[in-house]
């Protein structure tokens, strides 16, 4: 298993909740336009892993890390990275669905505007274009100054992904999207993370497994904060080398 | 996505850490506000410290022609008022409380309780002129009498009891300030039952208390020093009150008798009647000095308050 | 059995007591309610708009320029309180959260939001009144907005801290700076518990009447010059209140029914409002 087109490649990565040490010695490579999952049971660092990507973690004083984290061969963790330019190229969407308290055209209009300066036709291109893309365009397109509160849950996360389509990203990092949805709504989800695959990289933290061998190209098992095996899913999920990892995806342990 | 690089806007980055400092210096300026606030009463009550020193505390003497100054006389109204609000507004809104937490049905719960925030609400002006024109009447015809034909004999005890009744005096004062600070430490109150774990309650009920006894023997015991915390506030309300003590303590600087039904004056009183027409100089640094006094001593209980309603919240646990 | 029917007594006899509590409380609402209602009303009439303040004897007159002092005072009060409360309370829920300054500035707020509102009347005189020489609306303005503001750095920093930080980190995902974060979606989420504040705190100036004593006065006359002293309605109260003139005293009662009406209205609009926006 060689990738050889890497977007974003870790390397003798580190970090730190304070003192305690959550990810340790973290080495792989992410590849361009394909789906890569992070999977493990709670606590093991899969989500820590993930909010390292678009530096998250800077909100935090008393969580850092080292090593290096390379993407498109620049190491993100530099004082020189800007992390508002970072989280435009590097787009995020949470387990529980978080649209602004604002109308649907301003929640996709939000990104966009901080990072371009549109005249109102192309914003409303954008717009559409984004709704489009997450799938969302046909049932919202007559109600876009309704609050984004208004929508089902489903719905809002579809507005989150478009939210952060909208900034057109080169990669999109999704915290278990699907965790506080039902199961047509998850359906529907995973549809469109397929569809998206073609124009960008997409990370996802899963806690289900069947999701992740049925969305993702390579799979990361985590535990304990160590990354077990890392592969291209359907090789982990039929044949994995190591006995930990079985364990945990037959269901014997976690 | 136009840019490769990492780099965002100078004026967007100028922009954020400009609303950041901002917003940091306001902090600054009501941190600082408190410190200006003592600096600004020292300062313009400095020829009143020099002039008396300590001995401020302890002389009875108003006399403005004389230049002669002494805090006692306010200092005690304002001490003695606060002390009859609280006989009266401590057992009253513990009742209130409990009524509200334990008694009262669901759908009442809300109403009488907004119906007594209500009561917080209503300007001190209010209280002041309703108890000036409306109960102090009322009070002298009918209250104070009351009270010298019964406990008025007592040895002692009845000596608080004796003189003309008024209606305006020390006790009224008093009262109308009971009535003001029941809401506060009635909701106070309120909210610290409200924190006490269902799960402490129900093991109580669960082996047979009655209501009563919970709420003696098991929510007071927990909660007591979120409790004594409100009873602070409530006192430092009724220390610095001064619409409604102004209309009803009488105004007048003698004190001969430990009568409750004399008029007297309060700190704010004294303020609020004088300091207008004070001739700048001594008299006004006076007055500045009594402010300064109850700034002091109203600080003083409020620390401890919040320190009590703090610990409170931290022994609540893992909230916050 | 004894023991049984004892525990059962005092539990009754505290429970009556309780609910006589709670009808103390209730009596003296209605009954200054009450009072308020039957004087303000019969007070009422369109010259307590029209007419100025009466001199002492004058049988005709009204509360105009009071109440034209109390509405300019407390506009422009609010004004000036709540940005800079805003945006201390902005201060302590998203920056200074584990910073000394942060923690600090809660307490003390929290002291100044029950000083004596006389305490504050007295500081703006010793810093403002006593330096330029005379009374003035301008410094009337000054005390009553150092009394909204701990009001609006409470309630802010209490509504932002409601918001969940998911929300937050939504914003901040998107590649927002935090002045953005803050101004368009938290502050936009607590948008309706802030306004509450600032209502409340609104209520709760439009009655003050001692730290007006000392800054603001009164006027017996017609004025919108922020720079002498202004009329408004609590000192013309305490005013009129105190005098031996009917004339005054009922004067006064219109003008307590007209702000205790304007501060229960104002209170009851709040909670409506924040209950409202909870339910949505």
């Amino acid at each position: 298993m060689e990738i050889t087109d890497a977007q974003i490649e870790f390397k003798d990565f580190n970090f730190y909740y304070g003192k305690f040490h959550a990810l340790k010695n973290i080495n792989f490579k992410m590849a361009r336009h394909k789906c890569t999952a992070f999977i493990g049971p709670s606590g093991c660092g899969k989500s820590t892993l993930l909010r390292t990507i678009n530096r998250m973690y800077d909100l935090y004083p008393e969580q850092r890390a080292d090593g290096q984290l390379l993407f498109d061969g620049r190491n993100l963790l530099g004082s020189d990275i800007d992390v508002s330019v970072l989280r435009a190229r590097i787009g995020m969407v949470f387990q529980k669905p978080t649209p602004f308290p604002m109308s649907i055209y301003d929640n996709i209009a939000f990104g966009v505007k901080l990072h371009e300066k549109l005249s109102s036709s192309e914003m409303d291109n954008r717009v559409e274009w984004a709704l489009r893309k997450a799938a969302l365009w046909d049932e919202v397109k007559d109600k876009l100054k309704q609050s984004g509160m208004s929508l089902s849950g489903g719905q809002q996360q579809r507005l989150c992904i478009a939210r952060g389509i909208a900034v057109k990203p080169e990669v999109i990092l999704l915290d278990e999207p699907t965790s506080a949805l039902d199961p047509i709504s998850t359906a529907r989800i995973e549809e469109l993370i397929d569809e998206l695959k073609e124009e960008f990289t997409i990370v996802i933290v899963t806690h289900n497994m069947q999701q992740a061998a049925r969305i993702s190209d390579y799979t990361a098992y985590m535990y304990l904060g160590e990354m077990v095996e890392f592969g291209v899913t359907d090789e982990l999920f039929v044949k994995p080398k190591k006995k930990e990892t079985e364990d945990y995806i037959t269901g014997r342990f976690g | 996505m136009q840019t490769t690089g990492f780099k965002s806007s100078a004026s967007m980055k100028f922009g954020d850490r400009l609303f950041g400092t901002l917003a940091k210096s306001f902090a600054w300026l009501t941190l600082i506000l408190l410190a200006g606030i003592i600096l600004a009463l020292v300062y313009a009550s400095w020829p009143s410290l020099q002039a008396f020193g300590i001995g401020f505390l302890f002389s009875d003497a108003w006399n403005p022609p004389m230049e002669d100054f002494g805090g006692l006389i306010p200092i005690y109204g304002t001490l003695v008022t606060s002390v009859i609000a609280l006989l009266i507004a401590v057992p009253v809104s513990f009742g209130i409380a409990l009524f509200l937490t334990e008694m009262a049905p669901a759908w009442l719960r809300r109403p009488l309780g907004t119906a007594i925030e209500l009561l917080a609400a209503i300007p001190s002006i209010v209280y002041g002129m309703w108890g000036l024109l409306v109960f102090a009447p009322i009070f002298a015809k009918y209250i104070q009498p009351g009270l010298q034909s019964s406990i008025g004999h007592v040895p002692v005890i009845g000596k608080l009891f004796a003189g003309a009744p008024l209606g305006i005096g020390l006790l009224a004062a008093g009262i109308i300030l009971a009535i003001m600070i029941i809401p506060y430490i009635a909701s106070v109150m309120r909210d610290v039952f409200e924190v006490t774990p269902p799960m402490l309650k129900e093991s109580a009920y669960g082996v047979g208390c009655t209501t009563w006894e919970v709420m003696w023997g098991v929510v007071l015991p927990y909660t007591k020093t979120g409790v004594i915390g409100g009873v602070m506030l409530g006192l430092g309300r009724a220390l610095g009150e001064t619409m409604a003590v102004t209309f009803v303590i009488g105004n007048t600087n003698f004190l001969d008798s430990a009568s409750l039904f004399a008029p007297g004056n309060s700190i704010t009183s004294a303020l609020a009647n004088e300091f207008a027409e004070a001739d700048p100089g001594l008299h006004t640094a006076a007055l500045m000095e009594l402010g300064l006094i109850l700034f002091v001593i109203t600080l003083v209980v409020l620390v401890v308050s919040k320190l009590l309603l703090n610990r409170l919240a931290k022994g609540e646990g893992t909230k916050g | 059995m004894n023991l049984l029917a004892r525990r059962k007594l005092t539990n009754r006899v505290a429970l009556t007591l309780s609910l006589s509590a709670m009808a103390f409380g209730l009596f003296w609402l209605a009954w200054i309610l009450w009072t308020v209602l039957e004087l303000g009303i019969s007070g009422l009439s369109l010259t307590l708009f029209t007419e100025m303040t009466p001199p002492p004897g004058a049988d005709v007159g009204g509360l105009a320029n009071a109440i034209a002092g109390s509405l300019i005072m407390v506009v422009l009060a609010t004004l000036l309180g709540t940005p800079i409360g805003i945006l201390a309370g902005v201060y302590l829920a998203e920056y200074g959260r584990n910073h000394w300054l942060g923690s600090t500035t809660r307490f003390i707020n929290d002291l100044l939001l029950s000083a004596p509102s006389i305490v504050i009347g007295l500081f703006v005189y010793a810093v403002v009144v006593a330096q330029t020489g005379k009374f003035s609306a301008w410094s009337g303005v000054l005390a009553l907005a150092l009394i909204v503001l701990p009001v609006v750095v409470r309630t802010t920093e209490n509504m932002l801290q409601l918001i969940p930080n998911t929300l937050r980190e939504a914003a901040f995902a998107l590649g927002a700076p935090k002045s953005v974060v803050i101004s368009k979606v938290t502050l936009r989420a607590a948008r309706a518990g802030v306004l509450t504040g600032v209502l409340l705190a609104v209520a709760r100036i439009a009655g003050e009447t001692a730290p007006l004593l000392f800054t603001a006065l009164s006027n017996q006359f017609w004025s919108l010059n922020l720079n002498e002293p202004m009329a408004n309605l609590p000192v013309t109260i305490f005013k009129f209140a105190m005098s031996p003139f009917t004339n005054w005293q009922e004067l006064a009662w219109a003008g307590v029914f007209l702000i205790t009406m304007g501060v229960l209205v104002l209170n009851i609009i709040a909670r409506v409002f924040l209950r409202a926006e909870k339910v949505n």
